[in-house]
Parts: structure tokens; C-alpha cells; sequence
């Protein structure tokens, strides 16, 4: 760890201007991804711009559907009545994620900017892309640790079987990311250059070339809420999360569902609208559009499902020790699509 | 007596203090002047540091010094000495390196400490060590046991063994042969390692430690610094769990020790997660081969074991994985064979079951599948194969009521329910299984000692140096000292955990109670009987009665046949001016024990629903029975139980530290990414004591439950996930990819 300068602010512009005016510095939220980035010297900043003063907790109706301030803690928003009532998925992607300490602590923004679990990222004798040059300090600008990947031929159990490149395999290990994918939300940052808005499916990236940035944010911008635009999966939500313990692990593979459903006679039942999001297999939540498009206004049947889950599988790739994903993906993608299918 | 009666159960007599922070563990003690230091590890698992940078940390703020094998003070009883551990006899075939903590550049494994650096607080030491820098020459690291297998070598000391034919199983009706492994698993009790040091003199010295046992550190002091053992006092009255890694005093303590000497200040040593994956032993890698025949009657023919292990290239390690095959069955032809191989890695130690854990994974899992093939039960298998006596050693147990267990786990379970023919019982997207698996230990007896104290007001005081590490040691030694002389359990303090104490054995091997219980049952004896001298001689108040006439109980000695003839113990000790009865007793095993096998039984069941299309495992319900003697306390024994069967939980489904044999270092050596069981992973956990005395063992007939309670139960899960799928697992633990079944 470096010795940094600490500032803590009360508005949002003074949040921007104060991280806009030199480089090397963070904003500091609920600090359970951020501080131990900096324990193990992944992350060597200059400055925490401490921002859990500002007023963005609120979670409330606008008119497009639902509004959650960037600092609202994840455990507020997954208890939230209008959350669990209307955007059930929200609600279970983020009880499934960490533990309830961690999850009084983590905010809105700090899950949407985790970075990635990889070991290698973790660790700056291993060789990894994603670390990036050391941020600040006496060895600003020089390498921090060996180049390359190092999953790629080695502990890959966690990483991406989608989107990846010979740069970077690693994934994004975020649930509530997932849930927010398959619900296309919006992002609404703000900047030294004014208000934005990112559309879900654009705020994160794939690793291509520089896998240094996990997203499309600017420096300087501060993500301020997120909206959900109203939908009609709430009676037909999943979450389903594979992971290596029961709780308090990372994804192996998740899948997020919501569907609308239309009983068409006594029995059969039709997907009417779809929504489908995949974790723990990208650099970013993984939707998967081929498959919404193949199962619009098919029946819920299984054999439905599994072509469903063949088309979603197209393109992947795996890379030794995740090979069980090329099988884990697509049957939890049936299961997750059966679960969500059982009517009310 | 205590023998025919069962104990009633009570709450744990330090539970209070310890859930309300009363309770110090050595990283609770602050020292004035006290300094603190902070381990720099080797980023390479071999080969030779070429360049060490450590000026930048020697100029870092609050800096007292940066300590590396340029300069790092002397350990006189150590520094001399070459191959194996410095405080143990020398391995044969001797080891071509040797390990003294900061001692030469040359590197032995991952995370070797490389500089040790002192501040005078812990966070300026932290971050003076990540500005020391270390260029190495790198050579090819093997870490990789399964690559090596083929060059085990026999260690000293544990020779093959072997009855009847070797080759029996070729010519059996019904033969098995499986190989199983499991991977390395961490200890990671809650509390991190370290040490507190603090020369009180030039030549005397005061030791908060993280030991299964003071007297043991006491002694490795000694050794190390050249002193007498009188001069180092050690303190561990708590121990946030051990589970084995405390059973040595490691280097890094030592170092710790002989730096507090240099710098003339108390230094504290308090280690981080991933240094507690290198620094202080691991259940080793092993791979074991089962070959196994049987007749059409399900009797065994033969078991031949093998075992292969890790070890360090500069000290064998070596544990017991193949002995509860000698014994277990009753088979004519049996052999094992126990192999290590030396690899560039830090080196293990026993871990809650030592040994037995891992052989039982393999030995049960072969039970389970010889009797999938013969077509029976999996408990009748085991009862066609029971046996009263010994086989290895030809003699009788000294206590066995295993049948007994397999009868009421069975029962607890619903082992009526499980289906032969896997995959039968399904539930929504669920199959459930049922699995058992047996459990075995030695339950020793070591010499300990321990003293009583009867005061007139009739309060009890115990003491003994022994540690407690968790299991209830204090609750049950005032079990057994209330049991003796009637002291109200509230009116009973013990004190322990403190070498100023009598001497006693590590907390380990399951042997505390046995032990350190035997010495106070001899002690509270004692006094009992200094209290019926004084009330049956001349002028006494019992004046004239036996012995066996009088009964002690609540503080009072009365005749039984005469209502209201009584004194109580205070009138006692103040007609004869005493104001306290003092006896400390050593206690051993008597000469009977070497007739007898002295062993603890388990039995584990568990129920688990799988999911195959997901390959996701829960254990829905797990039943436990001990046959251990008898239960000394009820509650902490349950306790123990539990604890067992959720580190079972763990290393079945969910334990393994993972290098990456590229570079010999771990990648998951966090609490995030090594997966031990957490409260979801663990249902409610069924206990069941059989609770009859052992004739044999100790005068309280109680023999030890610490590690049965987890050996075999990794067994019994991948047995119940065979019973619920058809998928053998034989390398644990279990995670989903090793389950899930093809859909598309
Ligand atoms: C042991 C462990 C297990 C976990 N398990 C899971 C899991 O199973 N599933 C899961 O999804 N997550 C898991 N997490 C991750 C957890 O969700 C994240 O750590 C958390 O969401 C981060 O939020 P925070 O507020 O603490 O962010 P911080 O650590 O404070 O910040 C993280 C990053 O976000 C940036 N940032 C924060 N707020 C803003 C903002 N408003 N605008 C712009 N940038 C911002 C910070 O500068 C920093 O770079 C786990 C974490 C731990 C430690």
C-alpha cells in the first residue's frame, strides 16, 4: 500500500471536480472491493475521494419504472418493497452475492465497477494484462508485475468461455450486474462534462486489446443511479447461481431469467417476452439475445429450453480447467428456464 | 462412581467469556514498548535470491529493522544443526536440505520467509515489507504430486506392512480396484498464527504463543535459545482452533524470538491468511490405490492399501493414512505401504484426523463400492466383515460397540429409505442419496499431570498447563473433578493454558480428556480420600466407618446407612486447621492398556439431494455416532461432533488449496477462494454417543472424540452421491463439474 491522500466530500460535483483534477485518484464507497485491492497492491492510488456522504441512497418510481441511487447499499435494495414487488430477479441476484456483512457495506456503483476475482489479477508475481501499469507512487508508470495472462494455461476453473481474448480470460464476478443486465437497465453517470446516460448492455466491455478497462466510464465521471425501465417478469423471475459452496462464493456460472408468460389453453403456456443474462462465463453480464429471440412466443417445454440453451452456447470457447462450463452453462440455462417457467 | 452413571449435560464453563470477549488469545495481549513484525515471503517456490533491496523499508517510517538471512540473529541450539527440523531427529534417508529460518538465500518453497520486518506499529510494518524487493535465480519448481507419484520414497520408521498372501485379490471372486485422491487442505482456524516474545531478562523469557500445547513450545525454546526450560514461561490459555497446525513450534516463531532478543523490545508476530497456506503445515496431497477382493458371501479375501504423499525437500512428514486398513475388518490378507515424495513445498502437519481422515476416504469409499458390486448393503457388507478382536495386533478392543452404532445412526437416518440401485429416489430436479461411512482413531492415554485445591469454603480449583484449543477441555475436567468429590460445578474454577502450571500433553490426538482427565481424577481422589482420613480417624466426626460407607457429595461427607450422620467439608478442614487440601497428581497409563487396542469408533450417515443437472451436492441431514467411552459432557462432546462433521462437510465438498504448478504457487490462499463450509453448506447435524465406559483406557472409562468426528465422513457423502447418481467421486472434494451430467 501506498500512503494516500484522503478526502472525503459532500456533493457530487465536488466529488467530480476533486477526481477530475488529478489522475491516480479513486472513489471510495463501501471499500470491500477497493481496500483489498490496495492490501494486495493491485490498486496503488493517490487519492480516495471518500463519497459515502453523498445523497444518493434514494430508491424510488419515475416514470420509465424504477430509480436506485449509486450509494444505496445492496442489502437496501434487495429488501426494497418496490424491488422484490416488481424487480424480484434484483432482488434475488443480490441476495446471492457475498454475505450479508459484505452486502450492508457494498453500494449500487462500487458492485457495477468490481473488478474481476482472477488470481492472477490478484496477485503481482503472476503475470496479468488486466493490472495494468502502477496507478501512483515512486514506481508510477512501471509495469506492476509480469504481462500476459497467466489463466490462460492455468487456474481458468472461474474464468470466461465467452467474449475472451489472448489478452485477458477474466470474468466479471458481479450477480446484481446480471440481474441488471437481463432487466436493461441504465446507467446514469455524471462527469466534468455533463450528464450521461449508458445503456446497460455498454457500460461494461469485453477485454479485446485493453483489458486494463473493465468499462466505458470516463475518468472523472461518477456513476449516479441506475433505472429500470418497467417490465412484466415479475411473476416469472430466476436467479440461479452455481458455485463451489452453498453461499458466499462466486459464480461458476449464474443465470438470470425473466419472462412473461401467456397461458394459451389449460396446460401449455407460451413464452410471451423473454429476458435471459448469464454470469461468471464474460468479461461483462453475458445476455444472451439469440435465445430470447428463439423461445418469443414459443411453448415452455423442455426440448424448447434446450435448444435455447444450444443457441446461446454458440461460440464458446473454454480453456482447459472451465471446460465444464461448455456443459455447466447450458444446463443451468434449462434449469434456471424451467424454474422460472412454474406458474405462481 | 462415574463409570455407571451417565454425566448430566452442562454449559460450557468459559462459554460466557468467550462470547463476551472475556477470553484473551495471544493476539489479545499488548506489552508496553511492544513492537511488531511482519513476514516478506518468497515469491518463488525454488531456487536462490540473487538480490534482497531492503533499504527503502529501512528508511520507511517507524522502521526498527529489517531482519533477512544477512543478518539475522543467532538461534544457537539450532543454527548448528543440519537436515529435517531443527527441533526433531534427522529424517532418514536424510533430506539434501536443510531449513533454518532466514538462514541462506537459497529457496525451499513458496512463501519462504525472505525478511522479517519490525516496526513499532503493525500497519508501518506492513508497509515497510512491501517495499522490500528480492530478485531471484529461478529454477523448475515441483510441486505437483501427481506428476510424481511413481518416486515415493519409504520414509524411516513406517515399514510396509502385511498378513496372510500379497497378492490374494488377483484370485478373489469379487475384485476392486480404485485409485482416490484429495488435494491439499488448510487448517484456516479462524485465528491467524503468530507469537508474542518477551525477554523478561537476558536469559529469561515470557512467550504468548498459538500452541496446542505450552509445555511443547516451552521446550522447543529451550532447545533453539540453549536455556533451561524454567527460564521461558508460555502462556496459551485459548486458542481460536488449531485443528494440528499449533502440534510444532515453526520457524517463524523462533526467528520472532531471537529478533525480540536483538531489538530488546516485546515483538509481536500476527501472520495473514495467505501466509497461514505456507507458513504452518497443510493436510498433505495424497494419492492411495485400493485393490480389494471378496467372495460371493461377502467376506473380505484381501485389501491391499497404498498411499503416496507430499512432503518438503528439507523434512518428512509422514501421518498414519493406511493403519485403520490393518485393523478395521476382519480379513485374512491385508498389506499397506506408505510413500512420500519430496517436492519443492513448505512442509504439512497433521490435520484433524491426521492421517486416518484421508485413509478412511479411500478404505470406506472401497467398502461402499465392493458392496455396490456384491450386491449388499453397505452396513451389512460391513458387518459380514465385523470383527471383536484386533487383527493387526492380535488382541482383544479394549471397548467396541460399533454394531451398536451402525444399528441406532442407521435408525436416526432412515436408512430404511435408501434405495440399492442408485439414482432411484428423486425429488422435483433432486436425487437423494444415502451414504455411511466408519470412522476410527487410537484413543490415547499420555502422561499428564495436574493438581486440585480444596479450600474450606469448599470451592475447587483446578490446574494443568494444557491449552484448550476449543473442544471443551475446561468444562469436562470439572466434569470429572465434580464427579469425584460432589463440588457443585459452579463452585469449580480450572486454570490452564500456562507452563507455570503441572506439565501436560499438546491439545491433540484426542487425548486431553484422557489424560489431563486421568490426572485430575487422581488429584480430586486424592483429596477425597485426605477427607475421609480426617472423618473416620480417632475423634473424627465419621470416626470408626469405611471408606465405602461415606458418600461426598454438595460439600458434605455423610455415613449412608446412618440418616443425618454428616459433616460437611468446611467443619472437616477447620476442626483440623486447613484452610486448603492441595494434591497434584501425575497420571499415566497402567501396564493393562499395552494388552488391549484402545480405539475410538464413529459411524457418519448422511443424506445428500443432488441436483444433475447442475451437479450442485447438499448434505439435507447427517446423523453422527460416537462410540467413545463414556461422554464426560455432553454438550461440548456434541459440540465436538458437529464441529467434526462441518469440517467434513468442507473437505468433502468444498476444500482444496490449488497451485498453479507453473509457477509452485497457490491462487485461491484467501478466505474468498478457499472454500471452507459456511452455514448454508451445513444442515442440522444429528448426534448420537453411545456413552458406554471403556473398562480399559482411564479410570473414567472416557476416551477421546476429536478427530473421529470427522474421520469417515467424507466418505459417507461421496457414498451418498454414488447412491443418489451412480457417480463415483474419488477425488474430493466434490464440486459441481465432477456430478453434473450431460443435457445437450
Ligand atoms: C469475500 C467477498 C465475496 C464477494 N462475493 C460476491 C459475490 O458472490 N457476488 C458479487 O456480485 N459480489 C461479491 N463480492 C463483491 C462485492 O459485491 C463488491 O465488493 C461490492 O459490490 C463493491 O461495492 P463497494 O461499495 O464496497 O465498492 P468499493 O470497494 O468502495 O469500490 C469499488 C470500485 O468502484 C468504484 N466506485 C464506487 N462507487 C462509485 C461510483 N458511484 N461511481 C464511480 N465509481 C465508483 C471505486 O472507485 C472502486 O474502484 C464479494 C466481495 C468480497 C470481498
Amino acid at each position: 500500500m501506498n500512503p494516500f491522500q484522503f478526502t472525503r466530500v459532500t456533493t457530487p460535483q465536488a466529488a467530480i471536480s476533486a477526481s477530475t483534477k488529478e489522475s491516480g485518484t479513486y472513489f471510495l464507497a463501501g471499500g470491500t472491493n477497493l481496500i483489498d485491492l490496495m492490501k494486495r497492491e493491485v490498486i496503488l492510488p493517490e487519492r480516495l475521494i471518500d463519497i459515502n456522504k453523498l445523497p444518493l441512497t434514494t430508491i424510488e418510481k419515475n416514470v420509465t419504472g424504477l430509480r436506485i441511487g449509486a450509494m444505496a447499499k445492496n442489502s437496501a435494495v434487495a429488501d426494497h418493497e418496490l424491488v422484490k414487488t416488481h424487480f424480484p430477479l434484483l432482488s434475488m441476484a443480490l441476495n446471492a452475492g457475498a454475505s450479508a456483512q459484505l452486502r450492508n457495506m457494498a453500494t449500487v456503483g462500487g458492485n457495477l465497477m468490481q473488478r474481476t476475482r482472477c488470481s492472477y489479477f490478484y496477485d503481482h508475481s503472476m503475470p496479468c494484462n488486466k493490472r495494468g501499469p502502477v496507478q501512483a507512487g515512486p514506481d508510477k508508470g512501471k509495469p506492476n508485475g509480469p504481462a500476459g495472462c497467466g489463466a490462460i494455461g492455468g487456474f481458468n476453473r472461474m474464468h470466461a468461455i465467452f467474449g475472451a481474448s489472448s489478452k485477458c480470460i477474466a470474468v466479471h464476478p458481479s450477480d446484481m450486474c446480471i440481474a441488471l443486465a437481463a432487466l436493461d437497465a441504465t446507467v446514469n453517470v455524471s462527469g466534468p462534462k455533463g450528464d450521461r446516460r449508458i445503456p446497460f448492455s455498454e457500460f461494461h466491455r469485453l477485454p479485446g486489446e485493453l483489458p486494463q478497462k473493465d468499462n466505458t466510464l470516463l475518468p472523472g465521471e461518477l456513476i449516479m443511479s441506475v433505472d429500470l425501465p418497467t417490465n412484466r417478469f415479475a411473476d416469472h423471475s430466476h436467479y440461479l447461481k452455481i458455485r463451489d459452496r452453498a453461499s458466499y462464493a462466486f459464480a461458476l456460472v449464474s443465470v438470470g431469467v425473466g419472462l412473461e408468460m401467456k397461458r394459451s389453453d389449460g396446460s401449455v403456456h407460451t413464452i410471451q417476452d423473454v429476458r435471459l443474462a448469464m454470469g461468471g462465463v464474460a468479461h461483462k453480464p453475458w445476455r444472451l439475445f439469440e435465445a430470447e429471440q428463439f423461445l418469443k412466443g414459443k411453448e415452455a417445454t423442455e426440448a424448447n429450453f434446450k435448444q435455447a440453451a444450444t443457441l446461446a452456447m454458440k461460440g464458446a470457447k473454454s480453456y482447459g480447467e472451465n471446460d465444464f462450463k461448455l456443459t455447466l452453462a447450458p444446463n443451468s440455462i434449462i434449469d434456471a428456464l424451467k424454474t422460472a417457467t412454474k406458474t405462481a | 462412581m462415574t463409570k455407571d452413571t451417565k454425566n448430566p449435560p452442562i454449559d460450557r464453563v468459559d462459554g460466557r467469556m468467550k462470547v463476551t470477549g472475556g477470553a484473551n488469545y495471544f493476539a489479545d495481549f499488548e506489552l508496553p514498548n511492544m513492537a511488531y513484525c511482519v513476514i516478506v515471503g518468497s515469491e518463488i517456490a525454488r531456487g536462490t535470491i540473487t538480490s534482497l533491496d531492503t533499504k527503502k523499508a529501512q528508511g520507511a517510517p517507524g522502521v526498527l529493522g529489517v531482519f533477512t538471512h544477512q543478518n539475522r540473529p543467532p538461534i544457537p541450539g539450532w543454527d548448528a544443526t543440519v537436515g529435517g527440523p531443527a527441533d526433531g531427529p534427522p529424517p532418514k534417508p536424510k533430506t539434501e536440505e536443510t531449513y533454518r529460518i532466514l538462514s541462506s538465500p537459497k529457496i525451499l518453497f513458496d512463501g519462504q520467509p525472505i525478511a522479517i520486518v519490525v516496526a513499532d506499529t503493525y500497519e508501518r510494518a506492513t508497509y515497510a515489507a512491501s517495499l522490500v524487493k528480492a530478485t531471484y535465480a529461478k529454477q523448475a519448481a515441483r510441486t505437483d504430486l501427481s506428476k510424481h507419484v511413481a518416486e515415493g520414497i519409504a520414509p524411516g520408521g513406517s515399514g510396509d506392512y502385511s498378513r496372510g498372501k500379497a497378492d490374494a485379490h488377483q484370485t478373489a471372486p469379487v475384485t476392486l480396484e480404485a485409485q482416490y485422491t484429495i488435494p491439499i487442505e488448510v487448517h484456516n482456524p479462524m485465528e491467524l498464527h503468530g507469537i508474542l516474545a518477551h525477554w523478561t531478562g537476558p536469559d529469561t523469557l515470557m512467550i504468548y504463543a498459538k500452541t496446542q500445547g505450552v509445555n511443547a513450545t516451552q521446550n522447543a525454546m529451550a532447545q533453539a535459545f540453549k536455556l533451561d526450560p524454567k527460564n521461558i514461561h508460555v502462556h496459551t490459555e485459548f486458542m481460536g482452533g488449531g485443528f494440528g497446525m499449533g502440534l510444532r513450534t515453526w520457524p517463524q516463531e523462533t526467528a520472532v524470538v531471537a529478533i525480540a532478543r536483538k531489538i530488546g523490545r516485546p515483538l509481536k508476530l500476527v501472520m495473514n491468511r495467505s501466509q497461514m497456506f505456507t507458513l504452518v503445515g497443510h493436510r498433505p496431497y495424497t494419492v492411495q490405490t485400493i485393490r480389494m477382493g471378496a467372495d460371493q458371501t461377502g467376506k473380505l479375501v484381501s485389501i491391499s492399501h497404498a498411499a503416496t504423499a507430499e512432503t518438503a525437500r528439507y523434512e518428512d512428514f509422514t501421518e498414519a493414512t493406511v493403519n485403520m486398513t490393518k485393523f478395521m475388518y476382519a480379513c485374512p490378507n491385508v498389506s499397506t505401504r506408505y510413500r512420500i515424495v519430496r517436492l519443492d513445498r513448505s512442509v504439512p502437519i497433521w490435520m484433524r484426523g491426521p492421517g486416518e481422515a484421508t485413509g478412511a476416504f479411500a478404505l470406506e469409499s472401497a467398502m461402499d463400492e465392493m458392496a455396490h458390486k456384491l450386491n449388499l448393503d453397505p452396513i451389512e457388507f460391513r458387518l459380514r466383515n465385523y470383527t471383536e478382536t484386533d487383527p493387526e495386533h492380535n488382541r482383544p478392543y479394549s471397548s467396541k460397540h460399533l454394531k451398536e452404532a451402525y444399528q441406532k445412526g442407521a435408525e436416526a437416518i432412515g436408512w430404511s429409505n435408501r434405495k440399492p440401485q442408485p439414482g432411484s429416489l428423486r425429488e422435483g430436479n433432486w436425487l437423494i442419496g444415502y451414504g455411511m461411512s466408519t470412522g476410527v482413531f487410537n484413543a490415547f492415554r499420555w502422561e499428564a499431570s495436574a493438581r486440585a485445591l480444596l479450600k474450606a469454603d469448599g470451592s475447587l480449583t483446578l490446574q494443568s498447563a494444557v491449552t484448550d484449543i476449543g473442544p471443551g477441555t475446561g468444562t469436562a475436567l470439572t466434569m470429572i473433578a465434580h464427579n469425584v468429590l460432589g463440588v457443585p460445578v459452579e463452585r469449580i474454577k480450572v486454570e490452564y493454558g500456562d507452563t507455570s502450571l503441572p506439565k501436560a500433553p499438546s491439545q491433540g490426538g484426542s487425548a486431553i480428556v484422557s489424560a489431563v482427565g486421568s490426572a485430575v481424577f487422581d488429584a480430586c481422589t486424592a483429596i477425597k480420600q485426605a477427607l475421609i482420613e480426617l472423618a473416620v480417624k480417632d475423634g473424627g466426626s465419621l470416626a470408626g466407618r469405611q471408606a465405602d460407607e461415606l458418600t461426598l457429595a454438595d460439600g458434605i461427607l455423610s455415613a449412608d446407612k446412618e440418616p443425618g450422620k454428616k459433616v460437611t467439608v468446611s467443619e472437616l478442614m477447620q476442626a483440623n486447621n486447613l484452610t486448603v487440601i492441595d494434591r497434584t497428581k501425575e497420571s499415566k497409563a497402567g501396564p493393562d492398556h499395552q494388552k488391549y487396542s484402545v480405539y475410538s469408533f464413529s459411524v457418519h450417515f448422511v443424506q445428500v439431494r443432488v441436483n444433475p443437472m447442475t451437479g450442485v451436492v447438499r448434505v439435507a441431514k447427517a446423523v453422527s455416532v460416537a462410540d467413545s467411552g463414556r461422554i464426560i459432557s455432553p454438550k461440548t462432546a456434541a459440540s465436538q461432533m458437529i464441529g467434526g462433521v462441518a469440517g467434513g462437510i468442507g473437505m468433502a465438498l468444498t476444500e482444496e488449496a490449488v497451485i498453479d504448478h507453473r509457477f509452485g504457487r497457490f491462487v485461491n490462499n484467501n478466505f474468498a477462494d478457499y472454500h471452507v463450509a459456511v452455514h448454508a453448506d451445513v444442515p442440522a447435524i444429528e448426534t448420537i454417543m453411545i456413552d458406554k465406559p471403556d473398562p480399559i483406557i482411564n479410570p473414567m472409562g472416557a476416551k477421546g472424540m476429536g478427530e473421529i468426528a470427522l474421520i469417515g465422513f467424507a466418505g459417507a457423502v461421496a457414498n451418498a452421491v454414488f447412491n443418489a447418481t451412480g457417480q463415483r467421486v474419488r477425488h474430493l472434494p466434490i464440486t459441481p463439474d465432477k456430478v453434473m451430467q450431460k443435457l445437450v
